[in-house]
């Protein structure tokens, strides 16, 4: 797997009511098969630097390197996973879906298929190979989704709030699942959420943005082992600590806000 | 006629039911037909109107039948499904393609948007006398109107349908390194499918109104349009009746055999519409 590199990395919206800066000046540097999330309030530039990362943006400074190599628009050392169910392609089954980026690279038929099917396995959808998307819930098309993200195996998995839009229970699951396909694959990956206990479960790293402009202001280092408790101390103590630098110092101490599930 | 034939076409029968179920549902199909074949009997019947300008729905059936048994009828109806496919088919070839463009090219858009834009809304028959002195009486010029007219539809809906084609689709493809012909063939093209399957919907009614008008006009020898046309001549109002149904029928075994086979195997069976 490889490292990334984001080197005072800004972009600038051009809006109507003037120019508003999305990101300004990041430096990030993520180390190869580290799993980093990024959180902060909406508007904080978060999903632009993802978008940035993943070639769909140009920054208007700075630069980025995977592995070394400069990123120049979209490649296929990236997986991209969105939080829109929607990204699946609804004319063709889970299989293929999962087969489209090994079809595109020129995999043969046989082959992909095979992959395919060891990458829904992997994500526990192996029954429903030959579903189509409208037939399976948001959770298992999350899954769908990722699994195609991970098919022709980029180094590095780009996500962007995926299961922001599950119920809280399938996130749970979806978030061990997660943490079960990153132990197996070590891809490098960046996470992006607004859920501070998804971003404790998960990370090695948490980056915390700031918005007007988009800016990283602390980052937080998770060292607690794998598989991690949500409910144990150590495990509160690192959220109720993003929780102060995302602002909400004074209320981390309140149960219904220190379990994390309120949007940061 | 077209709206009776959409509204059986809207109304699906479980594949699966239970007989009596079917049953019943036929009958909910039916049942507008015999109210309205009920009425139409009773009038015909009370002698309000001559006989020969309303006949019984007897007449209108001894009609159809013995056109079909000495020939007339079939031959009649094969020309005019020759004419109406040949010009449909080149409409959809067209139509999708110049559609499909002005949805990827921005100057495709900018050439043909304001030409298809006041064409569109031209009521088809006022181009039939021009088509007529340019490519003569007879079938091409009936053809070629059938294929000008129906694209238009053909052409606003495949271009509404590649516009309408999710961002994030596009956006995940080339994440997944599809280029721009793959992304075109595997991504633009299935995504903008209900749409233009819509469109050529619509496409192939525009056909059947305009080659039923042409057929009168285009002294051709033979088609429905003439054959309706024709009759007046003798007052066989049965034998009108008999080409309009033929024409209901055709309608409907198109929509149902073609159009909506097409949509279950496709956008159905993909949660792109529903059924």
């Amino acid at each position: 797997m490889v490292p990334i590199e984001i080197r005072d990395v800004s972009l600038i919206y051009d809006t109507p009511g003037g120019k508003v800066p999305g990101v300004k000046d990041v430096t990030l540097n993520i180390s190869a098969s580290e799993f980093v999330c990024i959180v902060g309030p909406s508007g904080c530039g978060k999903s632009t630097l993802l978008n940035i990362v993943a070639g769909f943006l140009s920054p208007a400074a700075g630069e980025i390197r995977i592995g070394g190599k400069k990123v120049d628009g979209h490649g296929m050392d990236r997986g991209v996973v969105f939080q829109d169910f929607a990204q699946l392609f609804p004319w063709r089954t889970a299989l293929g879906n999962v087969a489209f980026g090994l079809e595109m690279k020129g995999v043969p038929k046989d082959e992909r298929e095979r992959i395919a099917h060891e990458q829904l396995r992997l994500v526990k959808l192996e029954k429903f190979t030959a579903s189509y998307p409208h037939h399976l819930s948001g959770g298992m098309q999350q899954r769908v989704a990722i699994a195609r993200a991970l098919a022709y195996n980029p180094a590095v998995l780009l996500m962007d709030e995926p299961f922001a839009a599950l119920d809280a229970l399938t996130r749970d699951d979806m978030q061990r699942l997660l943490a079960d396909v990153w132990r197996e694959t070590r891809k490098t990956v960046i996470y992006v959420t607004h859920n501070v206990s998804e971003a404790v479960y998960l990370a090695d790293r948490v980056i915390v943005m700031t918005p007007h402009p988009g800016t990283v202001k602390a980052e937080i280092r998770i060292p607690l082992p794998r598989p991690r408790d949500p409910l144990s101390v150590e495990f509160l103590d690192f959220q109720k600590e993003l929780l102060r630098h995302l602002g909400h110092g004074a209320s981390a101490s309140e149960p219904t806000k220190a379990n994390g599930k309120t949007t940061a | 006629m077209r709206d009776a034939v959409t509204a059986i076409a809207a109304d699906h029968a479980p594949d699966r039911s239970h007989g009596s179920e079917r049953l019943r549902l036929i009958w909910h199909n039916i049942f507008p037909f015999v109210v309205v074949g009920a009425i139409w009997e009773i009038i015909a019947w009370t002698g309000i109107f001559p006989r020969r300008l309303f006949p019984t729905l007897e007449d209108v059936a001894t009609a159809f039948v013995n056109l079909t048994i000495t020939g007339i009828l079939p031959h009649h109806a094969i020309e005019t499904v020759i004419r109406l496919l040949t010009g449909f088919a080149l409409a959809a070839i067209v139509g999708v393609t110049i559609g499909v463009l002005m949805g990827r090219s921005r100057r495709a858009e900018d050439i043909f948007l304001p030409l298809v834009s006041i064409g569109a809304p031209i009521p088809g028959l006022a181009y039939a006398p021009l088509f007529l002195l340019w490519f003569g009486l007879g079938n091409l010029s009936s053809v070629l109107l059938v294929g000008f007219v129906s694209a238009f539809p053909i052409i606003f809906n495949s271009w509404t349908g590649v516009k309408a084609v999710k961002e994030i689709w596009v956006r995940s493809a080339q994440a997944m390194g599809a280029n721009d012909h793959r992304l075109f063939r595997h991504v633009i093209l299935p995504g903008a499918l209900p749409y233009i399957l819509t469109g050529l919907r619509l496409g192939l009614a525009q056909a059947w109104r305009i080659l039923v008008a042409v057929e009168m006009l285009a002294a051709v020898p033979w088609g429905l349009g003439w054959l309706i046309f024709g009759a007046r001549k003798f007052l066989n109002t049965d034998i009108m009746m008999a080409g309009i149904v033929v024409i209901a029928l055709i309608g409907i075994a198109l929509e149902k055999l073609v159009f909506q086979k097409i949509e279950n195997y496709t956008v159905v069976r993909w949660g792109m519409i529903s059924s």
